[in-house]
């Protein structure tokens, strides 16, 4: 990272090749959901780091708080109280929320500045306030419902994992932060090897399904997970369970992009040809005085009635 | 509305100012739309929201200029709807579409004030605007962005870009014509058509018009005058 320009993989609403010489290793952030206490030390350092202000909020019975990511909570500790029917045994997961920088992001497919969104080739996505143009078309394209448009500045915002900390060399403020080591940060590989060591160890304490998430719908993830149910990734505060970019999404930004285009192009192009070889639609000569006998003869019979 | 015979021929009254007024506010929303539209349609148009003050101008402002059009289009409906119910002879006009397309009019029945593709070009403009104002509210980010699911909105982004896409055929179908039938365009600017315009492409609407009058528009010569008793 650092000299940015050089350092794009993927630039939203741009038909060419970003400059692709320097090649990156790919980072990932792994949350360990068994080792996270719900502390929301992960959700200050985020806000301190980034220097931003949440409002003051109201307690609604969770301990989820805010109660949805903000323009200013890029990160949020969502917490499930759930009965494991297995065990009988209460089991409280608590999630920490946030951009999953999607190997294959939605909302830079479905952006239409050039430039607003960036995926740099170590795997980060990064949004570029200064090309935003507040459209809300990143929202559509997300399939974890991360980004959240200010009714303030009407910008985008959500989890730069950190981008400006990670280009000096530095993990992100939440890794940082977390007090129990739930929170790590590396290479994609190293962090999947990591997580190997601590499913290893999970199933070694009864939880037979634990599992690391990283969903290939979406090319897999520089956010993951490693969740003691990963054959049930709903329980944990709605994580989705195969995500992926929506078919709907799809065809927006795929073939209605280039049909449309096509057709008005066809149509225009039609009607140049036509222009050019067809008979001049003009009105004769002749036409013109036979209107003038109609016009005598209509205008005779309504002055008789 | 009415006949006129004129200094040097005859015209035929089609549009008063109201309709016309209307009817160019509407055109000019529909090509500002279609500009700021396709700005955020394509990467390749992304230029075009330069005309417009840049991107985030771009996204303001296409909304508002959708409120304009269904405003003025509402009214342009109602001074219009009644010339464009579908009646049989419609029928027969299109199925004489070809000769239409190859400048043989005489084929032809005789039509009132609107022909059968006029009709279906209104109609077609009545539900598109329809749809594309809808689906615009569900993606109206700023204003309404919090009153539908995230997927009730990506499937108002599709309708809204395919609904766009047949809105310019329909409206390159409409400008089309307007050029292509020679003595079209002056019904719009000056409100009027020639008798000839009239007899060849809409002769039942002449007939009605003719039957309600001639007015006389030459003017009298002027009075010769006399020279006065030389000083």
């Amino acid at each position: 990272m650092g000299l940015q320009s050089q350092d794009f993989a993927r630039i939203s609403a741009t038909n060419m090749r970003p400059p692709d010489v320097r090649h990156d290793f790919e980072v990932a952030k792994l949350i360990d959901v068994s080792k996270c206490i719900g502390c929301k030390a992960c959700q200050s350092a985020c806000l301190e780091w980034n220097n931003l202000r949440e409002e003051i909020g109201f307690n609604t019975g969770s301990y989820t708080n805010p109660h949805d990511l903000t323009p200013n909570s890029w990160t949020l500790m969502r917490f499930t109280e759930w009965e494991n029917p297995q065990s009988g045994n209460l089991e409280w997961l608590i999630r920490k929320d946030g951009c999953m920088h999607c190997a294959d992001p939605g909302c830079l497919k479905a952006c239409p500045s050039p430039g607003a969104i960036v995926q740099y080739n170590n795997g980060i996505v990064d949004f570029v306030s200064e090309n935003c143009i507040g459209c809300g078309y990143c929202v559509k394209g997300c399939p974890f419902n991360i980004p959240r448009i200010s009714q303030a500045d009407h910008k985008a915002y959500k989890c730069t994992l950190c981008s400006d900390r990670v280009s000096v060399g530095q993990a992100p403020a939440c890794a940082k932060a977390c007090p129990t080591g739930a929170i790590v940060f590396g290479t994609k590989q190293a962090m999947l090897t990591y997580a190997q060591t601590r499913i290893t160890d999970l199933k070694s304490r009864g939880f037979q399904n634990a599992g690391i998430y990283d969903p290939p719908g979406v090319g897999g993830t520089h956010v993951m997970y490693v969740l003691h149910h990963a054959d049930q990734p709903q329980l944990y505060a709605g994580l989705p369970n195969n995500p992926r970019i929506s078919q709907v999404v799809e065809l927006w930004k795929g073939l209605t992009k280039y049909a449309g285009m096509a057709a008005v192009g066809f149509a225009a192009a039609f009607a140049f040809v036509h222009a050019t070889i067809a008979r001049r639609n003009d009105v004769s000569r002749a036409e013109d005085r036979e209107a003038e006998h109609l016009i005598d003869e209509e205008a005779a019979r309504g002055r008789q009635t | 509305m009415a006949v006129r015979r004129e200094e040097e021929r005859t015209t035929v009254d089609r549009y008063p100012g109201r309709v016309r007024v209307n009817h160019w506010i509407t055109a000019i929303s529909l090509i500002l739309l279609a500009l700021s539209g396709a700005a955020l349609f394509h990467p390749a148009l992304f230029f075009l929201s330069g005309l417009f003050g840049g991107g985030a101008n771009t996204r303001a402002i296409h909304p508002w200029i959708g409120v304009v059009l269904l405003a003025s289009f509402a009214i342009l409906f109602v001074q219009m709807v009644r010339y464009n119910f579908w009646a049989k002879v419609d029928t027969v006009w299109m199925r004489h579409i070809g000769d239409v397309m190859s400048g043989h009019e005489e084929n032809l029945p005789e039509i009132g004030k609107y022909n059968g593709a006029q009709k279906i070009v209104f109609w077609l403009m009545t539900l598109l605007i329809l749809v594309l104002f809808a689906t615009g509210i569900m993606i109206w980010y700023e204003y309404f962005g919090a009153s539908f699911t995230i997927e009730q909105q990506r499937f108002a982004h599709i309708i809204h870009a395919l609904a766009a896409v047949a809105m310019l055929l329909v409206v390159i179908v409409h400008i089309y014509a307007g050029f292509y039938v020679r003595g079209t365009i002056s019904a719009m600017t000056e409100g009027k058509v020639t008798g000839g315009w009239a007899f060849r492409h809409h002769r039942l609407w002449l007939r009605h018009e003719a039957r309600e009058g001639v007015i006389d528009d030459r003017q009298t010569p002027p009075r010769r005058v006399h020279p006065g008793p030389a000083e």
